[in-house]
């Protein structure tokens, strides 16, 4: 059975998701997880399949727009305490390795 | 639990000088000392601060000040909610050795009414769970059987009432996180509307689904938490604007209309529904009028959970990325240091819902599950709505059974999911619902009744818990 009828999730798809979610994953993992991950949505086919047009989505259970405060300064977190739980900082700043592409 | 080791009577005590807060205090942390090796409730024990706190509500009294309604009560909080200068962990590696720079919002509220918090418990990984065994430091036991999990995720904040280390503890419930291992431990356990508890401060799990709520011995001591906990908080846009929901313990069930709902009863096991049905009847003793309700839309919602709960969860744990907090694992360029780093930091559990979730995101399949889903939330919420047309309050089981063992589930990731099957309706529509104690299962374990109300109902739900505990006793 699959989803909504939809095809089966496969392998490769679930090394792409993992790409996406910046996960690197063994093989054993990738087809625990293909194994794993397809059952989780074989399980929710019934719910795929339902004829919802026209029902509008719920993103958030209350009815927020919108939701603004006086924009007055205050107080925020102390930067050193803050600098103090990063792994590693230079000069006051967040310190990260070379991002590809981009001028040093 | 006598009532002696109730948060309302040892607030009493305090603020009347019959008892000193920094002896309270003592007593919690020499029991945390003699009985946590084996349950594995707390992750962090903040012994000097927990001292230095009871001894500042003792002055407080001494100098003719009153400390506030938790006055020396010790309590424990889930490892998710942030506490300056304290570990806050998540039970995850990747948060290992993060002192957050400020404290959640309900942490604040607590020190404010008097409470001594006494350290951070067990949980999940970031709350992804339903028997703490997903915690990558250890796992949590029953201190109704050791060989039982706690339930999750707040398994170490049921489990740390339950043994009696403390009377009050906060955990969170993204889709019965605080209910389910309540009624496996035997502890009241309470998840508010949302909106009505800050989650200022609460590393995100799922946002439109997580909310904050208390695990407690009573139900007076459930309400006296919700009162200090709750009420709008400006650094939470979520927040509801309105004052904390004042509890009404005393109005008893008289004339009130329950309806005992077939989908959370049908499914579950004989000695549970039986000892649901008891407690209907426990209510209509009380003078309520139960009838039989059916709800069909709440058997689409497990699904419609497990689509959107790690839809939510992987754009939120987008955040480990290795930069600002927690672990970095070293590569060439950004990139890679964010991979070495997620894939060494998050356990099993947190991947498998971070995949899960990223897929129900990605191009092609975003409208057949991650739309679907919310649509399923619109038509789970009318549902209710129409129900609570015809009752003023649901009841049902919180769990389809009694504390499952240790290992039983953890290679059977959809086995894990079922049990959340009668609680994540009230999150999805962002409902309060509460589970009290009501008896045992055929293994002498403990069920919980559950009972649901709409938003903003808690007075309601709380007078007819507090008419449930008192026929359990």
């Amino acid at each position: 059975m699959s989803s909504g009828g939809r095809p089966p999730l496969s392998r490769d798809e679930v090394a792409h998701v993992a790409v996406l979610a910046r996960l690197a994953l063994t093989d054993e993992e990738l087809d625990r997880f293909t194994r794993q991950l397809a059952q989780v949505l074989d399980h929710a086919a019934d719910v795929a399949a339902l004829d919802l047009g026209g029902v509008v989505p719920t993103a958030h259970p209350l009815p927020l727009a919108n939701v603004l405060r006086p924009d007055e300064p205050a107080p925020c977190l102390d930067r050193d305490e803050v600098l103090g739980a990063a792994p590693v900082v230079e000069d006051g700043r967040f310190r990260v390795p070379r991002i590809v592409g981009e001028a040093p | 639990m006598t009532s002696g080791r109730s948060a309302a009577a040892l607030a009493a005590a305090v603020r009347a000088q019959e008892r000193r807060a920094a002896d309270v205090v003592e007593e919690a942390l020499a029991a945390i000392t003699a009985g946590d090796g084996e349950l594995g409730a707390f992750l962090h024990v903040a012994a000097e601060e927990a001292r230095a706190a009871a001894e500042a509500v003792d002055r407080a009294v001494a100098d003719g000040r009153d400390p506030g309604p938790l006055a020396g009560v010790p309590v424990a909080l889930k490892d998710n909610l942030c506490t300056r200068g304290m570990p806050t962990t998540c039970a995850s590696r990747i948060l290992d050795g993060w002192r957050p720079p400020y404290d959640a919002t309900v942490v604040t509220r607590l020190r404010a009414a008097g409470a001594v918090i006494v350290g951070k418990t067990n949980m999940d990984e970031f709350a992804m769970g339903s028997s703490t065994e997903n915690s990558a430091i250890r796992p949590t036991r029953n201190p109704r059987d050791s060989s039982r999990v706690p339930g999750g995720s707040s398994g170490g904040s049921a489990a740390a009432v339950a043994a009696g280390f403390v009377p009050v503890a906060l955990g969170s419930d993204t889709g019965g996180s605080i209910r389910q291992p309540a009624a496996f431990c035997g502890t009241v356990g309470l998840k508010p509307t949302y909106g009505a508890v800050s989650r200022y401060g609460l590393v995100a799990f799922a946002s439109s689904l997580d909310q904050i709520g208390p695990l407690t011995a009573t139900v007076a001591d459930a309400a006296t938490m919700l009162e200090v906990i709750g009420g709008h908080d400006p650094a939470d846009s979520t927040s509801i604007d309105r004052p904390a929901p004042r509890p009404a313990l005393d109005a008893g069930a008289d004339g009130l209309r329950v309806g005992l709902c077939r989908e959370l009863v049908d499914g579950v096991a004989a000695d549970v529904a039986r000892q649901v049905r008891a407690a209907a009847d426990a209510l209509a003793a009380a003078g309520a009028r139960v009838e039989e309700v059916s709800i069909p839309e709440l058997g689409w919602c497990l699904s419609a959970y497990y689509l959107l709960a790690p839809a939510e969860a992987s754009s939120n744990l987008a955040r480990y990325d290795g930069v600002r907090y927690g672990l970095r694992k070293d590569g060439d360029d950004v990139a890679a240091m964010n991979v070495a780093t997620r894939t060494a930091g998050f356990g099993p559990e947190v991947k498998r819902r971070i995949m899960l979730g990223t897929y129900a995101l990605s191009a092609g399949y975003y409208d057949a599950y991650y739309a679907q889903g919310q649509k399923v939330r619109t038509r789970v919420i009318e549902a209710f709505d129409r129900a609570y047309r015809g009752v003023d309050l649901l009841l049902g089981a919180t769990t389809p059974s009694t504390a499952f063992r240790l290992g039983e589930r953890v290679d059977d990731p959809l086995a894990m999911y079922l049990s959340d099957v009668c609680t994540v309706p009230s999150n999805l529509a962002g409902h309060p619902a509460i589970s009290v104690p009501f008896g045992t299962g055929d293994d002498g374990l403990p069920v919980g009744a559950q009972l649901l109300a709409p938003a903003l109902e808690e007075p309601r739900l709380l007078a007819a818990a507090a008419v449930l505990e008192a026929a359990a006793r």
